[in-house]
């Protein structure tokens, strides 16, 4: 049989497809009909009143949702499959209000086996990338919003995630925390995960112009739909 | 990592968040304490030693069962806030390792507050156990874990419903009564010596049965309630 050359193909490795994806409450329609792609690599802002369906639209890519209509991939595969490469960041921290930042990423950390990190390395580092001292013996319910804001952050990027959805992350953060996090989250998209994967960031903001210089796509949401999607000027 | 690393880093979350507030078993005691001592100023248990002694069995489940389910409420609350819930959820660990992290989590905390709790009821209730006492140690883990196992496993069902802490006693009561009656005939029989020893020995064979199904249906079906939307 003659040996044939492969054409390297060019395509974008697709991180997450939805396909007409709505999502029901009782009479209310959260999501409705969406389809979308997201590259690897790609990060990409959702922006939109409230209501709109991003935080749905998040939720739904993490796999803590099932649409009531339509199909979710990620890498090809559900959510729950995949769920080692997906990090999701919540506008409540999602942490233990009684332990200490440190105590709370070891926690997370052996969850998710993660030993040393490839990105952030121990949760101790992962606290300082995010101007936090993890030597602090303050519980995290005696931290400021802007402080559990940044420590839950370092609770996601610890786990060293190739898809990174984030609702919300500057919600609470004075306009320096904001700036700090906008260039720690430019850095996280050059770090190499061991898989090769070039990493993804879909974000959710009332804020565009703090995500505008991240962001090199815009999508507007309305109504649980689409209503328009721009492309950043390279 | 493997299973019993994940169900120990859950364990010792729990520990360490209980340690920290003392919430479940400060509550717990104080209610069971409640129980018991309104049951001894309810009759006189000095003037009636015999009939004392029959139902102080059932008086002590009794008030452990109703303590519990203060601890076993709050066990999956904490959970929720922050929506810790939707983190562990994502986590690629078993949720069985959660569910058994818990119970046992919860197990501890019953068994500390039964330590606290025993010597007191054997002074308000004048008891001297006239059977073998060394029996208890055998029935005080496996009955309490009866309770918890469950408890654990109703409360997390509840934990979207609107009035759960309604909700957690009707669900957990009825599915304890074949444990709960296994656990007083046991106590009383030990406590009496009224009963056959191996009689006591089948009702201690019943709650071990109970706990073995129990404990394996929970596992099984955990992470369809920890994955309910």
């Amino acid at each position: 049989m003659p040996m044939t050359a492969q054409p390297i193909s060019s395509a974008p490795i697709i991180a997450a497809e939805l396909h007409s994806v709505s999502r029901i409450y009782g009479g209310f329609a959260a999501l409705r009909n969406l389809s979308a792609t997201f590259n690897a690599g790609s990060c990409t802002m959702i922006l939109g009143e409230n209501g709109a369906g991003k935080s749905t639209l998040l939720r739904v890519l993490a796999g803590l949702i099932t649409p009531t209509r339509g199909t979710v991939s990620i890498f090809s595969q559900s959510p729950q499959q995949q769920r080692r490469r997906i990090a999701y960041m919540s506008h409540a921290p999602m942490l233990y209000d009684e332990l200490t930042a440190l105590e709370n990423l070891n926690y997370f950390a052996r969850l998710y086996s993660v030993g040393k990190c490839a990105c952030v390395g121990s949760p101790e580092m992962a606290l300082r990338a995010v101007g936090l001292d993890p030597a602090l013996t303050r519980t995290v319910g005696q931290y400021s919003q802007g402080m559990r804001q940044r420590a839950s952050l370092a609770r996601v990027l610890q786990s060293d995630p190739e898809i990174l959805l984030l609702d919300e992350p500057f919600s609470n953060l004075d306009v320096a925390s904001a700036h700090q996090m906008v260039e720690l989250l430019a850095d996280f998209r050059t770090w190499p995960h061991p898989s090769g994967t070039a990493r993804t960031i879909l974000l959710t903001t009332h804020q565009a112009h703090l995500a505008q210089s991240l962001a090199d796509r815009t999508i507007t949401m309305l109504a649980g739909q689409i209503a328009s999607s721009t492309e950043a000027a390279a | 990592m493997n299973y019993l690393h994940h169900l120990l880093n859950h364990l010792r979350k729990d520990l360490r968040l209980e340690w920290r507030s003392r919430d479940s078993i400060n509550g717990m005691l104080f209610f069971a304490l409640l129980v018991v001592a309104i049951f001894a100023l309810a009759f006189d248990p000095t003037a009636y030693p015999t009939t004392t002694r029959q139902i102080s069995g059932g008086v002590l489940w009794v008030a452990i069962l109703f303590a519990s389910v203060t601890a076993l409420n709050q066990s999956w609350t904490r959970e929720q806030r922050n929506q810790l819930l939707d983190a562990q959820r994502m986590a690629p660990s078993p949720a069985s390792a959660l569910f058994l992290g818990k119970a046992l989590a919860n197990l501890a905390f019953v068994l500390s507050v039964e330590i606290v709790l025993a010597p007191i009821f054997i002074i308000f209730y004048n008891l001297h156990a006239l059977g073998n006492v060394a029996l208890l140690a055998l029935i005080l883990p496996l009955g309490t874990w009866a309770l918890v196992v469950n408890g654990t496993f109703f409360a997390a069902l509840g934990l979207r419903a609107r009035n759960r802490e309604l909700l957690l006693p009707l669900l957990l009561f009825p599915i304890s009564l074949p444990a709960l009656l296994a656990m007083v005939q046991s106590t009383t029989g030990i406590l009496t010596n009224d009963i056959d020893p191996i009689q006591i020995g089948l009702w201690i064979k019943q709650l071990a049965v109970y706990d073995i199904i129990f404990t394996t249906l929970c596992i099984l079906l955990f992470e369809t309630i920890l994955n309910a939307e």
